[in-house]
């Protein structure tokens, strides 16, 4: 285990991974499918947080900890969920206000998208506070939008709540402490409604997908927001 | 007949009891006991009653939100027969009213999946009278069915069952958002959907149910 935690300029291979959006994507393909959420979160608590002293886990250590290690890594677990939710909120946040510093839109249509957007951004405040007090909040990615047309950014709106809806529902099941559940669930809905106006907005149905939402997983929602990132 | 639809009338709500506890007692108690040391208490703010229905078990909890699917899905029937509805509204209503029967049968064939018994249709009262009437009333059923939803869903203690219920309450907040666009209001008015516990909804839906 690395021992660069404190004053150090260098991040740990965790740290970065834990970190980086793009990297973690890739650590999560490396992983597998569904124990990725978990076996993230179980590395994390076996690194111990940032605010850590201890930057050795002897085996004996692990021992004693034990029922402190499934804690850590429960609230590790949701510390990912939560700076996934995060990330993909820093990237909605960006968007609105690159859409609305573009000029494209005006009156109804802006005022809308201005609302949607100071949601996103109340949403990245209270994940920030969360993720901090579970442990580090994600890093604010650097992201970049094509913004071409109203049409075409209202299309891409629509996805992308659309998107960010399937996102939440995808890892509702995961979440471990039922207050950060109970989050969620207010941000997944808001999200939703989100995406059933921009979807009525372009002139689609408001539920694609009939009378059942469909949940992604974090495998399939990453490629799809990674053109947003910018390396 | 005091006909309390606005979910704003539930803010009066907050002195029941519950099982002798008051509502307050009841939240910080859950509140203690389950984690407030993770600091989740950033969005404290946002999110009301996560405990609501923690007395109930998986299929009390589906019963419950039966009930409610039951009762919208008789809402829409009744509004396409009798509300005069036309153009957008009725092409939405339709569209919605068939959902909200997909999610009847879905709840009824999973609680007797884990060996519950479903309940009965409730006897219903809507009081629309027309196309705007039955608008406003729609987007009111909506936009509680949504805090219901969100209010139980983290007792539920089945991943499975909590992820039936995750895709239904998307479904009924992408309804509570079309319906509101046709009435000219705000699809998504808050950033955080509220929660409501399970009495605040049967006290919402009350003046509905005759029987």
């Amino acid at each position: 285990m690395s021992d660069t935690h404190e004053g150090s300029t260098q991040r740990s291979a965790l740290e970065i991974v834990r970190d980086d959006q793009v990297t973690r994507g890739k650590f999560l393909k490396l992983v597998g499918g569904a124990g990725a959420v978990s076996a993230l979160g179980i590395l994390l608590a076996a690194c111990g947080d940032d605010d850590s002293t201890s930057t050795t886990s002897t085996s004996d250590t692990k021992m004693k900890d034990k029922k402190t290690t499934s804690t850590m890594a429960e609230a590790s677990s949701d510390l990912a969920i939560v700076n996934y939710a995060l990330t993909l909120e820093y990237i909605e946040a960006d968007f609105y206000a690159a859409v609305i510093e573009s000029g494209l839109f005006k009156g109804a249509e802006l005022e809308t998208i201005k609302i949607i957007g100071q949601h996103e951004a109340e949403h990245v405040t209270a994940l920030e506070g969360t993720a901090s007090k579970l442990g580090k909040a994600a890093a604010k990615p650097k992201t970049t939008f094509p913004l071409e047309s109203r049409e075409s950014v209202l299309k891409l709106a629509a996805t992308v709540e659309n998107v960010g809806a399937a996102a939440y529902l995808g890892q509702a099941g995961a979440i471990v402490d039922p207050e950060i559940l109970a989050a969620a669930l207010a941000i997944h809905t808001v999200e939703a409604r989100h995406a059933a106006a921009l979807n009525t907005l372009t002139g689609q149905k408001f539920s694609p997908d009939g009378a059942f939402a469909k949940p992604m997983t974090m495998e399939e929602v990453l490629p799809l927001v990674k053109p947003f990132l910018v390396a | 007949m005091n006909q309390q639809t606005d979910n704003t009338a539930v803010a009066e709500l907050a002195g029941i009891e519950i099982k002798g506890m008051t509502r307050q007692d009841f939240l910080v108690r859950g509140m203690f006991a389950t984690g407030a040391v993770y600091g989740a208490t950033m969005i404290g703010p946002f999110v009301r009653s996560a405990f609501a229905a923690e007395e109930m078990d998986d299929i009390g909890i589906l019963n419950f939100a039966l009930t409610l699917e039951y009762l919208e899905a008789e809402f829409y029937k009744r509004g396409i027969a009798n509300a005069k509805l036309s153009g957008e509204a009725l092409g939405v209503a339709k569209e919605i009213g068939a959902n909200e029967a997909e999610h009847v049968q879905a709840l009824i064939g999973t609680i007797k999946q884990l060996g519950g018994t479903p309940v009965k249709a409730p006897t219903v009262v809507f009081p629309f009278k027309d196309q705007a009437s039955f608008l406003k009333l729609a987007q009111v059923l909506e936009d509680t069915g949504v805090s219901a939803y969100n209010g139980a869903a983290p007792a539920i203690k089945s991943k499975e069952v909590l992820g039936a219920a995750g895709s239904i309450v998307q479904i009924e907040a992408r309804h509570a958002a079309r319906i509101r666009l046709l009435n000219g209001e705000p699809p998504a008015p808050v950033s955080f959907d509220a929660s409501m516990t399970t009495d605040e909804v049967l006290m919402a839906v009350k003046p509905f149910v005759k029987a």
